[in-house]
Parts: C-alpha cells; structure tokens; sequence
C-alpha cells in the first residue's frame, strides 16, 4: 500500500489526519477497501456455497448408499446426516442454500460489491464515490445479514429447505417443510441484503452520472463501467419488489396473514409473479457486469479496439429493458393464463439477440487482433465460448411446448450453471486476476492461474454438460434419490461421473483460493499498467492507488479502446495523454 | 466533533438490532432437534417405597359394532405388501370377538402428587416394519427418548403433528434410528408418513410413569401407584375417550374397566387431524 | 440413455418436432461460433511483430448479425405457437375426453374416477393412490389439484407436465398413442418426500379398459357419454 495517506475529501473542508487501523481498513469510506471487504466475503461465501454443492454431489453420487457414508459425515448433527446418510430434509437444505448463497452472497457481490466499488470511480476518474459513508453501511449491512444467513444453519428444523425459489405455500408455512426457524432467519437475511444493494445501487448511479472526470464523456466510458451502471439501475427497480415478496412471505410465517395461502383468500401464484419479476433482471444483473469485464479484457489482450462499441452499449441496454418483460417464462407450466405463455414466449426469443450481438462483436474484436492469451484473456475467451452454450440452451426452454418437457429437469439446471459459472464465474475469474495487480500492488502466479483455468474448464463442462441428457431424459429437478423413480435408476452412473468430475472441480478451486493468498505476500511486485490497458485505473493511478485516487483529475481526450491505433507508435494509447503514447519499454505481462 | 448519528454508529445500532429481530423472531435457536436425556434430574427423586404402592388392572371393552377392517392397497411398495402374509388391512377398531378392546391408551390423569417421578427406564422404539408402525398406539414420559427405528429399509417420512408441543417432519431414506422426544404433556400425537398415506400411528405423552396400552386381549395393569384416589381416562383413536375413578390401595389390585361404545365415536382429542386417504384396492384388473 | 424418452401421446410429435429443430439450429449455430473462436485464437495469437488491425467495427455486420438471430428466433417462436395453444388452451380439451380426478399432496397422486352415477364428485367415485389408468386412443382430461403446496403432474413418455397449485383446479389433456405402463413423476419441489412422489400411468386397450372400469367399481363404460361436474378453468 501507499506509505502516506492524504484524504482527498470532495468537498471544500478538505482536512488531514491520520486514520485509525479502524477507520482505514474496517470502517473504511474508501471505495477500493470498500470493495476489497466484498471481495473477501463473498469468496468465502463461494467457497461454501461450493462445500454446499460438494455434499449435494455426494448424495446424487451415492443416493442412500450405507457403504458410502458421506465424508466427515460425523461433523454433522444427526438431523442432517445420520449414520454418514444424508437426510433428504438436509438434501433440500443444501439445495436451497447452495442456491441462495451463491446467487446472493458470492456471486452478486463478486460481480458489484466488489467491481462496481473498485472501478468505477477509478474509471471515469473520480476521487472516491459519491456517498461514501452511504458505501461503508452498504458493506456493514451485507456482513451481518450474511452472518444471518450463517445462523440459519445451527436452529432446530434447519435452514431453508424451499428451494432458492421460495415458491409458497411450501415457503410460508412450517407445516410442509419442518423448517421454523432457519425460513426465517433466511428471509431477515435476505431483507437486510436488500438493503446493502440499494445503497450500493444509489452510490454507482450518482458516481458515473456526476462524478467523470473532465472528457469522461458517456461513450468514453469503459465497458465494465456501463455494464455496472446499467446493472446499479436494474438492481435499483427490482430488488424492492424483492425486499416487498419477502416481507409478505415473512408476515405469512410470522403473524398469520395469508397473502400467499389459497384456503383462506391469498394467491400462491402471486409470490411467483413478484419473486420472478425480480428475478429474471437479476439474472441480467448477474450476467452484464461480467459481459463489461469480458469486453475490457479482450480489447486489452487482443490489441484491438471492442468491436462496436457503441453496439455494445446499446446491447446491455436492450438486455436490461427487455428484461423487464420475460419473467413469465418461468412460470409457462405454473397454471397462469396459456395465453400469457405466448406473450413472454415472444419477448423470450427477443432478448436473445442482444446477448447474440455481443457474442459475434467479442469475436470481431479477436478477428484480426495480437491475441495475448494471460490467465485473464483465458478466462475471458473461455466466457464467450460458454456462455454461447448457455445461451443456446435458453432456446430450448423459451420455446412453450418444449418446455413443457424440459421444464423443472436438470436441463434447466445445466442451462443456469453454463450462464452463471460458466459466464459470471470465468468472468469474475478473468477480473479478479487483472485488477489483482491495481487492487494488491502484485501479480498473481500465472503458471497457477493457467492450471486452475485449464482444470477448471475441463471439469466444468464435464460436470455441467450431461446434465442437458439428464434433463432430456426427463429427471427432474431437487431430487434427493433419482433412483426411487424406476426409469431415472439407469442414470446412476452419469450421476456417479458427475460427482468426481465435480469433486475434482472443487479441489481446482483451491488452485485458485492458494495462489490469491500467496500472491498478496509473495506476488511479483506489480507494475501500474502490466497489461498495457487504456484506462485511467492503468494509466492515471499507481498499484495500488491511494486514498484520492489520482494526484490530480485526470482529463480523458479519447475512448478507453484504442489499441493499436495507427497515430500512434505503442499498441496502446491511454486516455489521459494528450498526444501520440510512446510504446512502453516491457512487453504486455504474459509470460 | 463527530456528530451524534455518525453512520459508524447507526450501523452498530442497526446490526444490534439485527441480531435481536433475529434471534428473537428465531425462536429455538442453539441445539437442533435432538433430543433431551430421558427426564433425569440432577437430584435423584426419592424412591417410593412399594409397600406402599397399589396396581389398577383393567379390560377395555367395546360394545358397539366395528367398522369392517378396510384393505390396504401396498402395491406401490412391493417390499412392504412381501412382509404381510395375509393383505395388509386398516383396523380402525381392534376388537376380539369377545368384544375385548386393543389400542386403547389408559393413564392417570388426576390425583398424583406434584413430584418428580424419576428417569424413564430407557428409550422407547417406535418402529416401522411392513410399513406399519409398531407400537399402533405408544405411551411416553415427558422427555423420554423415542427411538424412531426404520426396519424397513426404504425411504419412510415420519410426521408428528401435535398440538401443544414441538412436531417433527422427518425422513430416514433407509435402516436407520432417529431419536426424538416430546417435553409437555399431550394426549395423543398422532404421526404419520407422508410417503406411505396409509401408515398412521398415535404417540400419548404424559409427566409420569402410570400408563398403558391395551393389548389384544383388551387387559391393561398400571403397577407401583401410591394409595390414593385417582382419575383415570382411556383414549382410543375412533371411539373417543372416557374417564372413571379409581381408587388404589397398598399392596392390592384395584380394578378400572372401561366400555366403550359408539356414542363418543369421532371425539378422541388427536394434535392435528390425520387426513388418510384411502385407496381401494383393486379386484382382478389391477395390482 | 441421456435422450428424449419413447413418445407414447399425441403430442411428442408437435413438441419433439420442435426440439429437433431447434436442435439443428442451435446445433449449428454451436458448431458454428465455437470453431471460428478457436480458428481465431490459433490463427491471432500474438507472435513476434504482430500488428492487431485497428478497426471500431461495421454497421453492415452488425445489422447482418443482429437480423439472423432475429429472424431466427422469431421463427422458432411462431412454429411454438399452435402446439402451446393445441396442448393448453381450455378451447382445445375435447368435449368427450374422459375426465379423471387427481389431487396431489404431499406425497401422494389421488386419481378419482367416475362411479356408476357418472359423475365426479359423488360418494360412488373410485380414488386409487399413485396410479393412473386410462384407455389408449382416447382424449384423457385429468382435472389437476393440490391439497397442500405446489406439485407437478409430470408424465415424461406423454410429454405432459403442468403444476397442481392449491386452490387452482386446472385441466390437462393428452391422447395416449400406445398401452403399457409409464411413468408419473412429480417435477416440483414440494417437501422432504418431493424425491419419492412417483406412480404409474396403465394405458388399456379400450376393452380392457371397460373391463377395469367394472372390476374396479368405477364406471359407466366409455361408450356412455360423461358428464362432467367441474368447469373447465
């Protein structure tokens, strides 16, 4: 870190004084902190959202099989696994909370608790956010409602066995489940999350609409800020209607109103109508932030400029509009009207062709490129090739009467892991590693990196690809035991594969996990621009920035993209410089 | 100066109460659903000396006419159907043709000095085999471990749906033994399994040891009572419940029959109605 | 293994059919997309004094890919239509399908079927658990329930599958192409049993199917005409 600290305040008292360790680094109002504390609790959130999934394998690998007694099933208490079996009451748990946490607690914050934090006031060259005692409560909010979240765990009746969905009246009343406590502590968590996200959402909006820097103009700004601006907005709209289905379910497990139950007046449907009105924009916020990363890191690593830029801009937007109107399409098989079916069906196949602009203007911007393929660009390129999968399976499923079939399968299942781990997680991979060296002054290993990458990959697609043939097979989502079901017993065996693949992807992870630990003590000491990147976080500021950000506000003459350009000798040309960029002495850190 | 609602402080604040909501709006949290010891005391309860205690014996009759025993349809379990050699039947009214009632639950509901009566002896085993309950109808101490054993081997639900105390809602994918207890006083439970709609079981708990289930032969024996006057009642799940008074002195059997008719039928006070769904097994056409 | 399951109703034509052809384009697209990003990666890889050419994009390309997809799409989507409507809208459910009951709770299907008395509802109706028997050839219309949470009527080898929402009745019909038995299956999350909610769907010749109706108590034969008791939703 930097050696001396000065508060750059916004304001006209600018004053000097020395921070405590406290307010420096715990309650801290800086943005880069801000957002390297979301960074640290949502990877370990990953990682038990992860062990979640392990245990959930463990079960499909061996389903109610005594001479396979799960692994440290000891550690359990009896209610959840009993003599080394899985209970089901703890399968569905860990169904369910493998969903909420990695959604919710890994996932969102990894793609904007951390990234919308730490770069956009470093990208449109801003000191600091625009609230930034309003983003200190937005992290001090999210730590104790995942610490909720936690609790959940260790009550009588377990935690939330309802599926992430929630669908009531399963959800709302202890009676169907034997969950108590644990659904309410679940709900309280995910209220107060809410909120974190709200005033997240407040802060990056106001920061990229008055905060740029001088020349900073709208199509100036980097891709991964607009993606997280565009996301901040959706998260803006749709969480309240979250946060307002939650405290309606809450009320129904709690004081006795029913707006959910059909025998006295409420509607089960009605909570799918509000949790996927939210839903489905947040699965578009938890895709456009990676597609801005992707977009950054393959300009950077192909040399070349994103192709149409402008094109993308106005995908993510049409994403983000359009998103607003699909979400009956999770609810084609619900018993809503069919007719409502066709609507969405239509608005469905719609919203494909801005995520397929953005794919083929990826693969315009490798067209013709110097490609240098560094962990990120791996990971970056891996995204687009899986996440063409993930897309591609969306049509099965967006079709009505396909989905009839395929509906609640492990097609759907294979269909979200290709788009969340194959799309968000490569691309939160991909970041992580280049902002690494802004956010810790070092690098992290690349031989390590390239070996998670690679292994991560490989187990990926073997775990995730034949869920599609057990989906088209007809085995149902949520299953603690396919083999009660006689015509899913043969599956037994894809199951098994898929476990050890999976187990083996885990452990990858630990790859991954040691090399980012190590590197911050051991890292090779980062240079300010390794990748040779335009942007003002690479060119404007030192590894790690300090307090303030930049010396002085940095003044933007161009667009973030203009890699190898011919008026200029180097491959790059930074926004802040004036006139032609002299190439840098070291060659695009690669090795 | 830092102001008074500096947001570090508000924050601290809002988590507190958090953390209160939570813990509040929890209920139980800390230990998940295991049971307690069995009732034991720290200090041991006096011993009653059995000079002075009595025994009330009993028959349980019934006197009405008995709803024909219903067959159950088990085709969907082939491993259950296997274990019955004659078809499996409903029998809502054990009776002999003596008119000697089974199943019927007998405890002491007043006239007990307020003490504490000691540890129950052990676990009590509430087993499923051919996927029926074993005991039909069970009675349990306050406390009291019950060792919910699976025979046999194949996925049961175990769905306790009292009134007064905490339920459960478990499952045991296989042989396995789950223990469970109740901590008030409740007449009766009734469990069932959400997987095999037929299965149907009734567990009574009461604060003392002074009860009993009628066997077959319709006869019940309450032992190691002190001298006194008491209320007895006999439950059964479809024709209701009664109650007499009993008078026990030491060293001798008092007797307490019950006869049951159908004028109180449908009246048994049970925590949550049992809903069973009744197939009718098939004739030649199907399995 | 890991495919589509033998059809068995009249509707795996329109819905398989559809499957496939998304399949291909899907298929082609795949193969497509994924070999050019390959073909670029080896062939742009940075080496010794590569230049990247520098270009911001065209329009002409854009509009090109952005109206394929489009019009791709699009199609996909009116070729779903007049199967969804066929398969779910009210208009389409024969008038003589022969309705059956099923109520589903946690963790069972109830199939009612008509008594003697030929309508549903009535003391003389037969109810079985977990089985559902009905004749081949035949418009069957099962009038869905639920008692307690949200199930789903799933029958793989039919391509049937609709929720049974409580409070809601909701009719679903198909035609069986073939007798045997198949399989029903619950597809939605509803408890710690959701894992073992299964039964079996016994599909008669029409015969056979007026003799179970005798054995089992339930009747009028097929050839009378039913009344329903139950609007259609």
């Amino acid at each position: 870190m930097a050696t001396t600290l000065t508060e750059h305040a916004p304001h006209a008292d600018a004053h000097h004084h020395e921070l405590s360790f406290v307010r420096k680094y715990i309650f801290s109002e800086d943005h880069k902190i801000i957002g390297i504390q979301f960074l640290f609790m949502s990877l370990f959130f990953l990682l038990v959202g992860g062990l979640l999934a392990a245990i959930m394998r463990w079960q499909l690998a061996y389903p109610t099989d005594a001479a396979n007694p799960l692994p440290g099933g000891g550690l359990f208490p009896e209610t959840m696994v009993n003599n080394g079996i899985i209970l089901p009451e703890f399968y569905n748990s860990a169904v369910t909370m493998h969903g909420t946490i990695m959604i919710f607690f890994a996932i969102m914050p990894l793609l904007v608790g951390v990234f919308a934090n730490y770069l956009i006031p470093l990208q449109i060259g801003a000191p600091d956010m625009a609230f930034p005692k309003l983003n200190m409560a937005s992290f001090w909010t999210a730590f104790p409602a995942g610490l909720i979240m936690l609790a959940g765990f260790f009550v009588e009746g377990g935690h939330s066995s309802a599926g992430w969905t929630q669908y009531a009246p399963l959800s709302a009343d202890p009676e169907w489940t034997g969950v108590y406590a644990g659904q309410r502590l679940w709900l309280i968590s995910m209220i107060i999350l809410g909120f974190a996200s709200l005033m997240g959402a407040v802060n990056y909006i106001t920061t990229v609409i008055n905060m740029r820097a001088p020349g900073m103009t709208w199509f100036r700004i980097p891709l991964p800020t607009w993606a997280l601006f565009i996301t901040a907005i959706l998260i803006l709209l749709a969480i309240p209607v979250l946060t307002g289905a939650l405290i309606m379910l809450l009320f129904d497990q709690t004081i006795g109103t029913t707006f959910f139950a059909s025998a006295t007046g409420g509607e089960p449907l009605l909570w799918q109508h509000m949790f996927w009105f939210f839903g489905h924009p947040e699965v578009y916020i938890l895709i456009l932030p990676g597609m801005g990363f992707v977009s950054e890191i393959i300009a950077a690593g192909s040399r070349k400029p994103i192709f149409g830029y402008a094109a993308m801009v106005l995908a993510i937007i049409a994403i983000a509009f359009i998103g607003w109107l699909v979400w009956g399409h999770h609810m084609f098989q619900s018993g809503m009207n069919p007719m409502l079916g066709m609507s969405f069906m239509v608005t469905t196949m719609i919203i494909a062709v801005p995520s397929a602009i953005k794919v083929f203007n990826w693969l315009g911007t490798m067209w013709r490129g110097d490609l240098h393929f560094h962990t990120p660009m791996l990971h970056a390129v891996a995204f687009v090739a899986m996440f063409v999968i993930g897309g591609l399976s969306g049509v099965f499923v967006a079709s009505t009467p396909v989905d009839i079939f395929l509906h609640d399968t492990y097609f759907v299942v294979a269909h979200i892991h290709y788009v969340l781990f194959g799309g968000s997680l490569f691309a939160i991979f991909g970041a992580i590693t280049f902002w690494y060296p802004k956010m810790f002054g070092r690098m992290m290993n690349s031989t390590l990196g390239k070996i998670h990458f690679w292994l991560t990959l490989i187990f990926f697609n073997l775990v995730f690809f034949p869920m599609h043939n057990l989906g088209i097979a007809g085995m149902m989502r949520r299953i603690y035991d396919f083999t009660q079901y006689e015509y899913l017993a043969p599956f037994q065996g894809l199951q098994l594969f898929i476990s050890w693949s999976a187990f083996v992807l885990i452990g990858a992870q630990f790859i991954f996990a040691f090399n980012f630990l190590y590197s911050l003590f051991r890292g090779e000491k980062a240079p300010q621009n390794p990748w040779h990147a335009n942007s003002l976080e690479w060119t404007a500021a030192p590894s790690p920035p300090p307090h303030g950000n930049f010396a002085h506000t940095p003044t933007v003459y161009r667009g973030p993209y203009e890699y190898s350009h011919p008026d200029t000798p180097g491959d790059y040309w930074p926004q802040n410089e004036p006139g032609p960029a002299a190439p840098a002495p070291e060659p695009v850190y690669a090795e | 100066m830092r102001k008074f609602f500096d947001p570090f402080r508000l924050l601290a604040l809002g988590g507190a109460a958090a953390f209160l909501l939570a813990c509040g709006g929890g209920g139980d949290a800390g230990a998940d659903g295991a049971s307690s010891e069995g009732g034991a005391d720290a200090d041991a309860a006096p011993a009653i000396d059995p000079a002075t205690t009595g025994t009330v014996v009993g028959t349980v009759t019934y006197t009405g006419s008995a709803p024909a025993p219903e067959p159950i349809d088990m085709s969907e379990e082939p491993t259950c159907a296997e274990k019955h050699d004659d078809a499996p039947m409903r029998v809502p009214v054990r009776v002999s043709d003596d008119g000697d009632l089974a199943n019927a639950f007998i405890y002491i509901k007043e006239g007990l000095a307020d003490r504490d009566w000691g540890a129950a002896g052990g676990p009590a085993t509430f087993d499923q085999e051919g996927c029926e309950y074993i005991p039909h109808v069970m009675g349990v101490r306050t406390g009291q471990d019950i060792d919910i054993v699976n025979s046999d081997g194949l996925m049961h639900n175990i769905n306790a749906s009292p009134n007064v105390n905490r339920g459960f809602n478990i499952n045991q994918p296989t042989n396995m033994t789950s223990t469970r207890s109740f901590s008030q006083p409740e007449v009766m439970i009734p469990v069932r399994c959400d997987v095999h709609g037929w299965m149907e079981g009734y567990i009574g708990v009461v604060d003392h040891p002074f009860f009993a289930v009628s066997g077959d032969d319709g006869t019940f024996r309450i032992e190691g009572l002190p001298a006194g006057d008491y209320t007895i009642g006999v439950w059964h799940e479809q024709l209701g419940e009664r109650e007499m008074v009993v008078t026990v002195t030491a060293q001798e059997e008092s007797t307490a029959d019950f006869t049951l008719d159908d004028s109180t039928a449908g009246t048994a006070s049970v925590g949550e109605p049992l809903v069973i769904h009744h197939s009718h097994a098939g004739g030649a056409a199907s399995r | 293994m890991g495919w589509l399951p033998e059809a068995a109703s009249t509707f795996a034509d329109s819905i398989d059919g559809i499957f496939y052809l998304i399949l291909a384009i899907t298929g082609v697209i795949f193969v497509g997309v994924e070999a050019v990003l390959l073909w670029f990666a080896v062939k742009y890889r940075h080496r010794e004094g590569r230049k990247a050419y520098h270009t911001h994009g065209n329009i002409r390309v854009e509009v090109v890919w952005t109206a394929l997809p489009a019009v791709l799409v699009v199609l996909i989507g009116v070729l779903s239509i007049r199967p969804w409507l066929h398969i779910r809208s009210p208009d389409s459910i024969p008038p003589e399908a022969y309705a059956v009951d099923m109520t589903a709770k946690q963790f069972e299907w109830n199939a009612s079927y008509v008594g003697p008395d030929g309508a549903m509802g009535t003391d003389d109706d037969v109810t079985q658990r977990n089985q559902l028997h009905i004749p081949v050839g035949r418009p069957v219309v099962v009038m869905l329930r639920s008692e307690d949470v949200i199930h789903s009527f799933f029958l793989p080898e039919f391509r049937v599958k609709q929720d049974a929402v409580p409070g809601m009745e909701t009719a679903v019909w198909f035609q069986a192409t073939r007798t045997g038995e198949f399989n029903l299956a619950c597809a939605e999350l509803c408890g710690t049993g959701h894992t073992r909610m299964g039964g079996r769907v016994i599909v008669y010749s029409a015969d056979d199917f007026d003799a179970w109706l005798l054995a089992e108590g339930a009747g009028p034969p097929l050839g009378a005409r039913l009344a329903s008791s139950t609007d259609q939703p």
